[in-house]
């Protein structure tokens, strides 16, 4: 095991991330610039997420790695065995015992504490993208805080479909200065940008690195007359019988049959385990799950 | 830089050019260009492809930095300032209350792949408007105002006619009311009926606003129906100015003469 | 003694840059005065100086040298946002040519000196459809723009636009020509209303009877061109 060095970057790697990550928690929600490295996996995969989870990591750490809330898809599956190998470090799939989480389109459903840090996987960091091409221009934008053009995406959205219809990676500002792609996160979850924990954002392919620091004010951008609603599926899980819980619709058969679970996982795994059953969920077997 | 500079007059003027230069090297953008823009005036720029016309009115509208001179603004907060040593900020703050720019190209001035109702909203909202029914009505007001078809409110320029590009792209920039409008060849690339009502609609929002504008073109007939003023421009530098029937009826300057007599008539 | 307009010592040269420079002196010690009521004929030959002299007085000359006073502003002097004021309050103008923005109606084009002097759309259309009436232009035409008229309808409508304020001094170019006799009656009796009210009025008619009746002096500009006095 002691082929690779200490989570696979090197330490002077680290250290380069290190500054960017510091640099970003220092100016929220500013996008930092930072040399990303080629990892073992493909683009789109994660390697942003990686490269700060690398760079965050100590030996003491334990880490949970998520995609889409869940624990055991291949994207999460894949890269927890990576940082097993090349780290060492212990990892869990209980939201509570992580010190470090990375994720990908999802916040843990369970708060957060101080002595954790949250990982995102981020694809395109650049919330201002859409209307505007130039890398050069947004840069401007953002230092003069020339962001007319983010609520005129949110116009064309109502416009075209008489309501805000972004659901996910939906625009924030933050401390009242940048604003943010909080990467594809449903909507649902944006309210929890406001937590007590560290939150990084890694964008490998696009070589950025962002931040949010513990109780830092994130804001979803809206109308007046439009509010901003953090929106899940109008039911309950059929498993635990949570209704607080961002619901993934599961389709069970040809004949339209279909179910809601909670797409976090360990929240529903831990729901039920405490006796809660859904509609269609039976009661918990610690050796079925 | 915030210190308002006092100007000893009766009559304030809402912008003071004093010896502007550019240089692209060693060759003349233009040359120690000096007047006043008083409210309510509209002054026209001619002169040939490469006289100047253009530089200058990138220099003025501050998308250029001029290598000399003043460009003072009368802001309504402070008064007099040098748009020139203005932050960034503040300047495209001017950019998108105060002034106004109006391309001869519309893709150049509009976002195509947004909506004529969202291309008119941009500079309300850039401004502070979160109420989405107030920026729509607002921009529905607007694209009657400039002869478009409410319907069309939610079709992309895309879809629109030159002229009716050139229309919304004129809305778009005079809907947050600025008292200085840049324009560059507005009626440029138009159809001759098409120009004929741009320039009516852009009179009539001159005088119904209280506009003042300056606008640049080597159309001698657009300068005469829509400018108080001339300017006449060569090789960077500023050869005669005046009254507009003034100086084309009775030019003084060889150039300007020459540019009056190689018109045809119709 | 408080003329409307006040011309002293007035010359007018023009330069022809593109051809060899040749300077030509067309006009020198011109000298006119104007009272409030009064309307002044220019007479002289064809190319004597008549319409260089009223173009200087409304600012579309530039004067070589001396003083053209209209209602105390010096013409001659003056930067043009002074002139463009003193076009849009004081001193109106008749030319012999209508020249408008093309598809405008001829409704706008005669309300237009009134609406640049703050009158509202209302008012100023009012007092449009009355000189248009006035001058006999048919309603059906109101609508559309005087461009396409025959000449004498545009003359018509160019009269009406120059009536429509009510200017303390008028310039007037030929302002009967190609009119009819009923349509020269009107405009006749325009002209006295004008000078009733105490408009000073500078005239150009080579229509000798019209001049008799509307003019109280004529001033014949030969005596201003240099080698003819």
């Amino acid at each position: 095991m002691t082929d690779y060095n200490f989570a696979y970057l090197d330490e002077q790697t680290k250290r380069m991330i290190r500054r960017a990550i510091l640099k970003g928690l220092a100016i929220p929600g500013y996008q930092v610039p930072f040399a990303s490295r080629e990892m073992p996996m493909p683009y789109g995969w994660g390697t942003g997420g990686v490269q700060v989870s690398a760079a965050t990591l100590t030996p003491d750490d334990t880490l949970k790695v998520i995609d889409q809330g869940a624990d055991d898809t291949t994207n999460a599956v894949s890269i927890r065995k990576f940082f097993e190998r090349t780290a060492g470090v212990a990892t869990t799939e209980e939201t509570s015992k992580a010190s470090v989480i990375q994720t990908r389109h999802r916040i843990p459903e369970e708060d957060l504490t101080e002595d954790q840090i949250l990982v995102y996987q981020v694809p395109i960091p650049e919330p201002l993208r859409f209307l505007e091409p130039s890398e050069v221009e947004t840069r401007k934008m953002h230092s003069l805080e020339d962001y007319g053009l983010m609520h005129v995406k949110l116009y064309e959205d109502i416009s075209r479909h008489g309501q805000i219809a972004t659901s996910y990676a939906y625009p924030v500002k933050v401390e009242d200065r940048y604003v943010m792609d909080p990467s594809p996160i449903p909507k649902f979850d944006n309210p929890k940008l406001e937590m007590a924990a560290i939150q990084l954002f890694g964008a490998g392919r696009e070589q950025r690195i962002y931040a949010i620091p513990p109780y830092t004010q994130v804001v979803s951008l809206d109308f007046e007359d439009y509010p901003f609603e953090a929106s899940k599926a109008d039911a309950a899980c059929d498993l635990c019988a949570a209704t607080d819980s961002y619901l993934d619709e599961v389709i069970t058969d040809d004949a339209g049959g279909r179910m809601f679970v909670c797409s976090d996982t360990d929240y529903c795994r831990s729901r039920r385990a405490a006796g809660h059953v859904g509609a269609l969920g039976t009661a918990f077997d610690e050796d079925a799950a | 830089m915030t210190t308002a500079i006092e100007i000893p007059s009766a009559v304030t003027p809402l912008l003071r050019v004093t010896d502007l230069n550019k240089f692209y090297g060693t060759r003349i953008g233009c040359a120690d260009v000096s007047f006043d823009l008083y409210p309510g005036e509209v002054m026209g720029i001619v002169g040939e492809s490469g006289s100047g016309k253009s530089t200058l009115l990138n220099c003025l509208a501050g998308h250029l930095a001029p290598d000399a001179g003043q460009v003072l603004f009368d802001t309504r907060a402070e008064g007099m300032r040098d748009t020139v040593t203005m932050s960034e900020p503040e300047r495209r703050m001017l950019g998108r209350t105060d002034w106004a720019f109006v391309h001869q190209h519309a893709r150049d001035g509009l976002r195509m792949n947004v909506s004529a109702g969202g291309n008119v909203g941009e500079r309300l909202m850039a401004v502070g408007a979160r109420h989405y029914g107030n920026i729509r009505e607002v921009a529905v007001d607007w694209l009657g105002r400039v002869e478009i078809n409410e319907d069309r409110v939610d079709d992309r320029p895309t879809a629109f006619s030159g002229g009716m590009q050139q229309r919304l792209q004129i809305a778009r920039n005079l809907v947050t009311g600025p008292r200085l409008v840049f324009m560059d060849e507005p009626t440029g690339g138009l159809d001759v009926s098409v120009q004929a009502r741009l320039l009516d609609l852009l009179r009539g929002l001159v005088r119904e606003m209280g506009l003042s504008a300056i606008i640049v073109t080597h159309d001698l007939a657009v300068v005469r129906l829509l400018a108080d003023r001339l300017m006449v421009m060569k090789d960077g530098h500023v050869v005669e100015t005046g009254l507009t029937d003034q100086v084309l009826d009775d030019p003084q300057h060889a150039y300007t003469q020459l540019l009056v007599s190689s018109v045809l008539q119709v | 003694m408080n003329a409307m307009i006040e011309i002293a010592g007035v010359a007018k040269t023009f330069t022809m840059h593109n051809q060899g420079s040749a300077v030509i002196r067309v006009m020198e010690g011109a000298e006119l005065s104007v009272a409030r009521g009064e309307c002044v004929a220019l007479i002289g030959a064809s190319g004597a100086g008549k319409s260089t002299l009223m173009r200087m007085i409304y600012g579309n000359y530039l004067a070589a040298s001396g003083s053209i006073l209209v209602d105390g502003v010096d013409v001659a002097k003056a930067e043009p946002r002074e002139i463009l004021a003193l076009r849009r309050e004081t001193l109106g103008y008749v030319s012999q040519f209508l020249r408008v923005v093309p598809r405008v109606a001829t409704l706008d084009v005669v309300a237009e000196p009134l609406l640049a002097v703050g009158v509202d759309v209302a008012a100023a259309q009012a007092r449009a459809r009355e000189l248009l009436t006035r001058v006999r232009i048919p309603e059906r035409l109101w609508s559309l723009s005087p461009t396409t008229f025959s000449g004498g309808e545009q003359q018509r409508v160019n009269i009406a636009r120059g009536f429509a304020h009510a200017y303390p001094a008028l310039l007037l170019d030929e302002p009967t020509a190609s009119l009819d006799a009923i349509n020269r009656e009107t405009v006749l009796s325009l002209i006295e209303e004008a000078k009733a009210r105490g408009a000073a009025i500078v005239g150009i008619f080579h229509d000798e009877a019209a001049r008799a009746r509307v003019c109280d002096r004529e001033v014949d500009v030969t005596a201003f061109t240099p080698g003819l006095a």
